[in-house]
């Protein structure tokens, strides 16, 4: 075929198998996501399927205690910046104590989940992807299929379920990080208009619910990052090379997914509950 | 020139039924790879199958332990129809089966014991204490009861090949899959496994299914064997009957000399002519864009 003559249909076709693709891995997830639920509540309440603790245990420590370090410096240097980027554009209307209430409000809402599920993305998730990928590589998850195991139940239960919980606790620690980080800004460079009451300002200015909903997305987000890097990972085909492949697609494809839910979730939570 | 799968030959004396019956099985990937296989494995026997790179043995294995499904076609393990049956039901027929994969297939991330360890705590109501000594007298069998705390990592192939198999008769099963066993293992581990595996068909009279490219190996543990060729069954028949085609001149049968140039491993036959003969030259002149 020649390399000019490219028929504008063929472009259509293109466009038309991507958004083909994009449907089928949808659905993918969906049923995925849905296996998994259903494997959850198998655990939780027949005595048939043991839920397994020791290996949610696992995980947890597992996909926590590699990143508590890389949010913790990450998320008080977001605060140092915020702080240190607002307070020029506030001081020109006399107002640069507000530094804590911005750090507040943005932090809780959104750069703490958001940032602490980039993070989350490029370690959790990809190692699951890389794990996951080997074994299917390596037969492993055949073996376990041939000794009446199911993949889901054994192996993807406790990532998701230990992704999601670390991630919402992880959050936590990431929100009460900004709010450090523009305090030791405040502090250490921006005077005492800006530190002195602080923290009486940040609370004041907080409802529980700039709190729960930034939760809530940290959950949304933790079950995304699992349920890709799971995804990626089982379908891995064809070696090594497979398996570094599943691993990029899964932190570019997690990155997508997060920032397109926030932008699902913020509007959400503007109609339904900030206003 | 007609490849006709030949009737599988059922000279097992009892009236009973086959512990493993394929039917017509095709499967197809990008092209055909499994084209209406038929076999038939009786209760206690050793069946080997054999043939060339990539034409379908390990698929074939797949097929049997309900990891693919067939695109059409029937597979029976114990006589129950393996497409009809649910999740559970599916997963009893599993227990009853051990496999042995090409590559061991250990579980990476728990050490020996613990891959042994894991069917019967998963499908057993044995207490920790006697599950311990299960997992023990396994590895014993296969002579790997230094290495219950190793890593799989720490092994070799030939020690991850035993662990893999100790894994799989941790449940006492009543049929045993085999995928190359003695591939990449040297001469005398070989003969160890092949021990292994006559000892576990003969004294415990597991039925056992066996892939492998050795044909001193299969020779050794066969009482049936089956040649697969292009995803068809070329001919099933017992050992002596390959015997005497591997040991006779050659006869102008297509099939037999077929069969005579694989089981000796000679470079020249109608394996390879029919290799060289297709579509040579229209690759020839597609290469140089013609
Ligand atoms: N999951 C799959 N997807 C696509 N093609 C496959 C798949 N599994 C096997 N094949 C193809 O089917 C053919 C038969 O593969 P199979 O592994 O059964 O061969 P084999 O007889 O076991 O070969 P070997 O002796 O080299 O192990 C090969 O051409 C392979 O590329
Ligand atoms: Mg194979």
């Amino acid at each position: 075929m020649g390399e000019t003559e490219e028929k504008p249909d063929f472009v259509f076709n293109r466009i038309g198998r991507r958004a083909l693709g994009g449907f089928y891995y949808v659905g993918g997830m969906t049923l995925l996501l849905a296996s998994a639920v259903t494997w959850t509540f198998r655990g939780l309440f027949t005595r048939r399927v043991s839920f397994r603790p020791q290996a949610l245990a696992e995980q947890m420590i597992r996909v926590g205690v590699k990143s508590l370090g890389i949010v913790i410096l990450v998320q008080t240097f977001i605060g140092i910046i915020i702080a240190l980027q607002m307070e020029p554009a506030l001081a020109e209307w006399g107002q640069q104590a507000m530094v804590s209430n911005i750090i507040g409000v943005a932090g809780f809402r959104m750069l703490g989940p958001i940032i602490t599920a980039v993070v989350l993305s490029g370690f959790a998730g990809a190692s699951i992807a890389a794990e996951i990928g080997t074994m299917v590589v390596s037969e492993e998850i055949e073996a376990l299929e041939a000794i009446a195991l199911n993949p889901v139940r054994f192996l993807v239960v406790p990532r998701v379920l230990a992704t999601l919980i670390m991630m919402i606790l992880l959050t936590v620690v990431a929100d009460l990080m900004i709010a450090l980080g523009g305090y030791v800004a405040a502090l250490t460079v921006l005077g005492p208009t800006v530190h002195q009451g602080y923290w009486d300002r940040m609370s004041t200015q907080l409802m529980f619910s700039d709190f729960y909903t930034g939760l809530i997305m940290s959950g949304v987000f933790g079950l995304l990052i699992s349920l890709i890097a799971c995804h990626e990972g089982l379908q891995v085909k064809g070696g090594a090379e497979g398996v570094g492949k599943a691993t990029t697609m899964t932190v570019v494809y997690s990155i997508v997914a997060i920032v397109m839910a926030a932008v699902v979730f913020t509007a959400i939570f503007y109609v339904f509950v900030w206003n | 020139m007609t490849l006709q799968p030949q009737s599988v030959a059922t000279n097992q004396p009892e009236g009973e039924q086959p512990v493993i019956r394929v039917r017509d099985l095709v499967k197809t990937f990008d092209r055909r790879v499994l084209d209406g296989v038929n076999l038939d494995v009786h209760k206690g026997e050793t069946m080997v199958i054999m043939g060339g790179s990539g034409c379908g043995k390990s698929t074939l294995l797949r097929h049997l332990i309900a990891s693919l499904r067939p695109d059409s076609g029937g597979i029976e393990l114990f006589g129950q129809d393996l497409i009809k049956l649910d999740h559970e039901q599916l997963d009893n027929v599993r227990r009853r089966f051990g496999i042995l994969f090409q590559s061991g297939a250990l579980f990476n991330s728990m050490t020996v014991g613990e891959n042994v360890a894991l069917p019967l705590r998963e499908h057993t109501s044995l207490d920790d204490d006697t599950i311990d000594i299960m997992v023990r007298i396994k590895l014993e069998l296969v002579g790997m009861r230094h290495a219950v705390h190793l890593m799989p990592a720490e092994l070799s192939g030939g020690m991850k090949k035993r662990a893999g198999l100790a894994r799989a008769i941790a449940l006492d099963p009543e049929i045993l899959f085999y995928d190359e066993p003695s591939a990449g293992l040297d001469p005398v581990t070989s003969a160890q496994i092949d021990q292994l595996m006559m000892d576990l068909a003969k004294k415990l009279g597991v039925t056992t299914v066996v892939v492998t490219h050795e044909m001193d190996s299969a020779f050794r543990i066969a009482d049936r064997m089956a040649m697969l060729d292009k995803g068809r069954m070329l001919k099933v028949a017992p050992r002596a009957e390959f015997e005497a085609i591997r040991d006779a001149d050659p006869t102008g049968d297509f099939t037999n000399d077929l069969i005579r140039q694989f089981l000796r491993g000679d470079s020249t036959g109608p394996l390879t002519s029919r290799r060289k003969n297709s579509g040579y030259e229209e690759d020839i002149l597609d290469a140089a864009g013609m």
